[in-house]
């Protein structure tokens, strides 16, 4: 028993080699499946206010080898800072927009890639605004489980420099492995599970 | 729960123990993965509160019928026909509606239906190995499928895999995602293999193993199998509160 419940979380387990199957059929190869339309891959689904972005990255192993068999997935808040979730209570969000996003990294390159929009503001537990970020999910085999991050970018120095999240890491070179740089369409960043740079995993 | 009723607390903590640590080098895949550093936990924001919610809308009519959504019309996957059912609570025992689970599986020989996999057992033409469903109010869900096989898998020596079934579970916060597997009652690989053994809890072993469930079992049809899952309870439920006050 926790102190607070009266249930125990499940245990998580590796998403594992074929994590696929499930999570992004038609790039599994099983051609129909659910429409041919992977849960995920479109973000922007009609007109939606402010910045189209492509992020994009690959998530790197302990050897520096990119990861060619995750899973990733991210969420974020619409142009305005609001999330297309019940649990926004600060207004409606753009209907055009999902904030929910999943792509696996490529089979070949390990490179993963979201046509998504530059994310607005949120504030922070204590309704200071926290800077643009977008929250990242990762699994793939050997991951026991999923991991946590945050994408921040690199032209929001001002707001980067002041965000609550940002600050209680402290330590600027932990603080840049979650801080995206920017590309002529968007913006790219590098995940590394380990080894130097090792990217700052969340206990969300 | 009632609809327009809506969680919006900050989560319970993460119980890290019930959990397989990142580095657990009897499941060699883990050893370049495993991140060195200890996760940092931080107060929650709307970014981990809320999070994106699925509607039956979604749903084709045979997403949660394995035994038939890749089949030739008339036919079905080769296999003990099985049902899975259970509920998606919180540690507070409150049901999680609109969620969606996804599954995968092997086939009834343990082969997966991916480039990946060259386990010399046959595919099945009948079989994709994929489904989903969105729960209901009271947190239930269902589908029907086959029983999967154990594979052999490589990871350094003569490891086996139990009988699983792979689910992705949404809950109501981005902060509840969670990926796990399903084990079935009375399988002697549960205590030997590697994966299933990162797990250092017994009883949170067990609350991944199914149990046979006679009583609503289809006679002459499918066996069925219970199988709750539980997401992370919210400290907290000032919204909803405040929506019963009006
Ligand atoms: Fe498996």
């Amino acid at each position: 028993m926790t102190e607070t419940g009266k249930l125990k979380e499940s245990a998580s387990q590796t998403a594992g080699p074929y994590v696929h199957i499930g999570c992004v059929p038609s790039f599994a190869g099983l051609t129909g499946m659910y429409g041919g339309r992977d849960p995920g891959a479109e973000m922007v689904t009609a007109e939606a206010r402010g910045a189209r972005i492509v992020v994009e990255g690959r998530v790197l192993d302990g050897e520096g080898a990119p990861v060619r068999d995750a899973l990733i997935e991210i969420w974020q808040a619409d142009a305005q800072g609001l999330y297309h979730s019940p649990a926004e209570t600060r207004g409606a969000a753009d209907p055009g927009f999902t904030g929910w996003g999943r792509q696996p990294s490529d089979a070949k390159t390990g490179q993963f890639r979201f046509e998504t929009l530059k994310p607005g503001q949120v504030p922070w537990a204590g309704g200071q605004m926290q800077a643009p970020h977008i929250s990242v999910w990762i699994v793939a085999r050997g991951i026991n489980l999923g991991l946590s991050t945050r994408i921040y970018f690199s032209d929001e120095a001002e707001a980067n420099a002041t965000d609550p999240l940002l600050q209680q890491i402290g330590d600027p070179a932990r603080v840049a492995t979650m801080i995206a740089d920017k590309t002529a369409q968007g913006y790219s960043i590098e995940i590394r599970l380990q080894g130097e740079n090792e990217t700052v995993f969340l206990d969300v | 729960m009632a609809k327009g009723k809506v969680q919006s607390g900050a989560f319970n903590p993460r119980d890290l123990a019930r959990h397989p640590s990142p580095l657990t080098p009897s499941y060699r895949s883990s050893v370049l993965r495993a991140p060195a550093h200890a996760r940092i936990s931080f107060e929650n924001s709307l970014s981990e509160i809320t999070g994106p919610v699925f509607g039956q809308g979604l749903l084709g009519p045979a997403d949660n019928d394995l035994t038939i959504n890749y089949a030739q019309p008339g036919q079905s996957a080769i296999g003990e026909r099985i049902i899975v059912h259970g509920r998606l609570l919180d540690e507070d025992a409150r049901p999680v509606s609109s969620a969606l689970l996804e599954f995968w599986q092997a086939n009834a020989g343990g082969r997966y239906r991916h480039k990946n996999d060259g386990y010399v057992a046959p595919l099945d033409p009948n079989f994709g190995g994929c489904g989903r469903t969105v729960t209901a109010q009271d947190g239930s869900y269902s589908f029907r499928t086959i029983r999967p096989g154990p594979y052999p898998w490589p990871n350094g020596g003569n490891d086996w895999r139990p009988a699983h079934i792979h689910f992705s579970v949404f809950g109501d916060g981005f902060a509840q995602r969670l990926i796990t597997q399903m084990y079935f009652q009375g399988d002697p690989h549960i205590q030997l293999c590697p994966i299933v053994q990162t797990i250092k809890d017994p009883d949170a072993i067990d609350q991944l193993t199914a149990q046979l469930d006679m009583d609503n079992t289809v006679p002459m049809d499918a066996i069925a199998y219970r199988f709750d899952i539980v997401l992370r309870g919210r400290r907290s439920t000032l919204f909803e509160n405040r929506l019963e006050g009006n």
